[in-house]
């Protein structure tokens, strides 16, 4: 399976993502945005950091960047696209997603393993997983807040597109489970034919039980499925 | 041509910066404020004579960049 991960200004999840893929045996490889083609992908990956220093809005100005209408291009034709964290940002900034992520409603910088419930497990990024399963990710995010408007809310209910919603342990989802204040507890999104999604956590930081769990690993083995 | 481009969030959106600055404005004894809403400001200068194309540009530049529609509205004034 062939993985392209776009590395912009200020990215900086894109070489733990890289890891993570290439211990799945992922042929990987690093795409510069200024590029204009992109190599023949299965998975194309939009990783966490700061791109242009979040100027503008989160990930506006990744979202226009030159490699983007490839992105967009390939996502259309199907090929798999995940974003995480500031990847989300640019997807929904790009339109490939729909709705936005805002300020966390705490208004500050959140750093912390959070528990997720894997909502939506029919799908090529969560076909490991088990229907409800609790999994410990980390977050890292201040504009995480997902928002979008009652129609599109409505969607994703009924086509059974939201894939991690923010739990506690025990898999309960309320608002003291809901780190940021996204709408619903939502954590993560796929689009309407469910090759792309966007997701605040970092499953990339869990894989390996050495430095945290390895409750991120089965998204990527779930992708070679 | 100078134009000034003022974003806001959408009356619905909630403002948490916006909500702080009003707080600590009320804690320092600023009587009779109603409410503060935070928001962006642009000031950009088109080559451009006819007043309408020029306007047309700059609602472009809002509709695809510097403005996400889905949470912000914007105005544009010639200065």
């Amino acid at each position: 399976m062939k993985s392209s991960v776009i590395v912009f200004p200020g990215s900086n999840c894109d070489r733990d993502i890289a890891v993570a893929l290439e211990k799945l045996q992922f042929k990987n490889q690093m795409v510069w945005h200024k590029e204009t083609r992109l190599p023949k992908s299965d998975l194309i990956v939009l990783p966490g950091g700061f791109s242009y220093g979040d100027y503008l809005r989160s990930g506006a100005i990744a979202g226009k960047s030159l490699i983007i209408d490839e992105v967009i291009k390939s996502a259309n034709s199907g090929c798999l696209v995940l974003g995480i964290c500031n990847g989300f940002q640019i997807l929904t900034e790009t339109g490939l997603l729909k709705g936005t992520l805002l300020r966390n409603k705490n208004l500050k910088f959140i750093n912390k393993d959070v528990h997720i419930k894997v909502i939506n497990n029919n799908t090529r990024f969560s076909n490991k997983y088990k229907k409800n399963q609790v999994l410990k990710i980390n977050i890292a995010h201040n504009e995480g807040n997902y928002f979008t408007d009652s129609k599109h809310l409505e969607e994703l209910n009924k086509d059974n597109l939201i894939a991690f919603k923010y739990t506690d342990e025990k898999g309960n989802i309320n608002n003291e489970s809901n780190p940021n204040g996204s709408l619903k507890n939502i954590a993560g999104i796929l689009n309407a034919k469910k090759n792309i999604l966007g997701m605040m956590p970092h499953p990339e930081r869990m894989i390996d039980e050495m430095i945290s769990n390895k409750d991120g690993i089965n998204l990527f083995s779930s992708l070679l499925n | 041509m100078k134009f000034s481009v003022t974003v806001t969030l959408k009356k619905d959106v909630l403002d948490p910066q916006g909500k702080v600055v009003e707080n600590t404005l009320v804690n320092m004894g600023m009587n009779n404020l109603k409410s503060v809403r935070q928001g962006k400001y642009f000031q950009i200068e088109v080559d451009e004579k006819d007043q309408t194309t020029a306007e047309a540009k700059i609602k472009e530049m809002c509709n695809k960049l510097l403005v996400n529609l889905i949470i912000e509205d914007f105005k544009i004034s010639k200065i």
